[in-house]
């Protein structure tokens, strides 16, 4: 009876963690849902990840935290080359991706105003898959990483002097966790 | 190469409501309209303030008829405070008044009750003549008055240049508050003067690139509110909505096909962009380029036989043009300058729109598809998202205004502009809608 009972409760247990892994699988199609009547709505792509954050050791997430302070490589004018002065924020964030294979990331792609928007949607995704093979080749996993190009939609800073427009052609490092 | 969808399209019709949002009030940011040039060889016309009604609300007939004349950049309306008579029936004209005012044409007319509630009756005059050249009646109601007036500025505007007028349509356009990084995208659709703003979708991630169905009940759109880009496709009568692709990587600069059965859209797949097509019943998806470079921006040509679309594959962004068919080549369009992105093609065909970098300035530029002669209409530096109006009179396009995104319009033979700015926020991606049906 006791056995039973505690077989029971064991495959209880078994099927929450089923449950909970179904529930945390990323949609498929990587693009939110919508609610009712409110407009839109935000759900993430990377939803599957953000629980993981009380998971993390001391270690990962002092890790992590140092990482934070440099997560932004920027770019010259239609370019997406990484200048030398950023590879080892590359170095820094492949580092951490090998060491903690439960770690993901999502390089976001932007660009200056200049130019036609859609376009600078695919200059965006350039310079995104620029870091991203950059990680790469220090050991990252294809897995560990998506991208996604804003082009010019998202700004770092409003204006259009070249300071700003600057600022604005970068790639930014998000950790998932 | 045609591509079945090998992930299924989980709900494909995959509606919400955003119906709500369709007939809320309008909350949006009111546009200024101011002429920033004009043309000397405007047509002189008198509008005379209709009768049956007050002067100067937003429903005063005279005042729209006359806006709408004046915007088109073939008119320059007479001041009200020139007009030395108000007649409001042919009778009452006495034409050498408005001779001597130098008016070569007259407008007149009256609100009265009608059977539907109101109609207006109005009235076109050849000045030098006294020739009658339009008389009708049209049945209104009071909310319905704007559009009365627009309506006649069509007849007015058809009857006076032979050219069907494009006072009755619609633009849609996406409006931005707040300062970077948090900014507020809504997706607006208002009168073709900026009036009666209305919020199609509203989300704190960009939105981007309406597009308007051949038929003008549903805009295509791309939305990164799921935090990656998806095309979404909403009729506007209803704001119901269908998520059409939301594939790995990028969703695209949505184009539909002259038919409206299929979308042009650009994807990423392995992080390069290319053009694609998709039929919309069936969701059959073909890839229409296979290059390195970044394909994107596609445009039909008229008679859906080809598309026109930006790609850098010879080192800098040109337009090209190829068969929506599987592997076909593609041919390149221009070849003046360093920068030429965004095609639109005229209504009838003959020009292509663009974006052209014009000695360090990004430019509204149109190219005649024979001649392939390039004339730049725009005169700003940072001109963008060109959308001819249904008649080809007049394009919209988005520009700056004091470093804030602003509409603005020019006319085709680029002699008259003018710029639309909001009381609040950026205004950027105008998309010009068809003609309403007859």
């Amino acid at each position: 009876m006791r056995l039973m009972h505690a077989a029971l409760v064991g495959f209880l247990v078994l099927g929450l963690v089923a449950c909970q892994k179904k529930q945390t699988r990323p949609d498929e199609q990587g693009a939110g849902a919508t609610s009712p009547g409110g407009g839109v709505s935000t759900t993430g792509v990377d939803g599957s990840t953000t629980g993981q954050a009380s998971d993390l050791t001391t270690a990962q997430q002092q890790a992590l935290a140092a990482l934070k302070t440099r997560s932004v490589i920027y770019f010259e004018y239609d370019s997406s080359e990484i200048r030398s002065e950023y590879l080892q924020v590359v170095t820094a964030h492949a580092a951490y991706l090998v060491k903690y294979p439960n770690a993901r990331v999502r390089l976001e792609g932007h660009t200056d105003e200049r130019g036609s928007r859609e376009y600078n949607i695919g200059l965006g995704e350039r310079r995104a898959q620029a870091v991203r093979r950059a990680l790469q080749l220090q050991g990252a996993t294809e897995t560990q990483i998506a991208t996604v190009s804003y082009g010019e939609e998202r700004p770092a800073v409003a204006g259009g002097e070249e300071q700003a427009l600057a600022q604005n052609r970068r790639v930014e490092i998000v950790h998932a966790q | 190469m045609s591509i079945s969808i090998k992930r299924a399209q989980r709900p494909a019709h995959w509606f919400c409501m955003l119906s709500l949002l369709g007939f809320a009030a309008p909350t949006q940011a009111q546009l200024r309209l101011d002429i920033t040039k004009g043309t000397s060889d405007a047509v002189p016309i008198a509008v005379v303030p209709f009768g049956g009604q007050p002067e100067g609300g937003p429903a005063d007939v005279a005042s729209v008829v006359g806006s709408d004349l004046e915007r088109s950049g073939r008119f320059a309306p007479m001041p009200r405070t020139d007009m030395v008579t108000r007649p409001v029936r042919g009778d009452q004209i006495r034409f050498e008044d408005w001779r001597l005012l130098k008016s070569d044409f007259l407008v007149v007319g009256q609100v009265q009750p009608g059977a539907s509630g109101l109609a207006v009756r109005f009235e076109l005059f050849n000045v030098a003549t006294g020739q009658q050249l339009l008389a009708k009646e049209l049945p209104t109601t009071e909310a319905g008055l704007r559009a009365t007036a627009h309506r006649i500025s069509d007849l007015v505007f058809e009857r006076l240049t032979g050219v069907r007028g494009a006072f009755s349509t619609r633009l849609a356009y996406v409006e931005v508050e707040g300062a970077p990084p948090a900014q507020r995208y809504r997706l607006i659709v208002s009168d073709a003067d900026g009036f009666n703003p209305h919020k199609v979708a509203d989300s704190p991630e960009p939105l981007m690139s309406p597009s308007w169905s051949p038929d003008g009940q549903r805009l295509a759109y791309v939305s990164f509110e799921g935090k990656a880009s998806a095309i979404y496709v909403q009729d506007l009568a209803s704001g119901k909505r269908s998520r059409v692709s939301a594939r790995a990587g990028i969703n695209g600069a949505p184009a539909w096909s002259p038919d409206g059965r299929t979308l042009a859209l650009t994807l990423s797949r392995g992080g390069n962009l290319d053009v694609y097509t998709l039929a919309l019943a069936s969701q059959t998806l073909t890839r229409v380029t296979s290059d390195d470079a970044i394909d994107t921006e596609p445009e039909w040509s008229r008679d859906g036989g080809s598309i026109y679309f930006t790609s850098d594959r010879a080192g800098s962004a040109q337009i090209y043009r190829v068969s929506p068919d599987e592997g076909a080549r593609a041919e390149r369009v221009t070849f003046t300058g360093s920068y030429n992105a965004r095609p639109r093609v005229s209504p009838d065909g003959e020009e292509l729109a663009m974006v052209t970098l014009d000695r360090g300035n990004y430019r509204i530029a149109v190219m005649n598809l024979k001649t392939r002669a390039l004339r730049v209409l725009s005169s700003s530096n940072q001109d963008e998202s060109p959308s001819y109006a249904p008649n080809g009179v007049t394009l919209i396009y988005g520009t700056q205004d004091g470093g804030r995104g602003a509409l603005a319009t020019v006319s085709s033979d680029g002699r008259s502009q003018q710029r639309l700015s909001a009381d609040r926020g950026e205004l950027r991606e105008p998309a010009w809608s068809p003609f309403p049906a007859r």
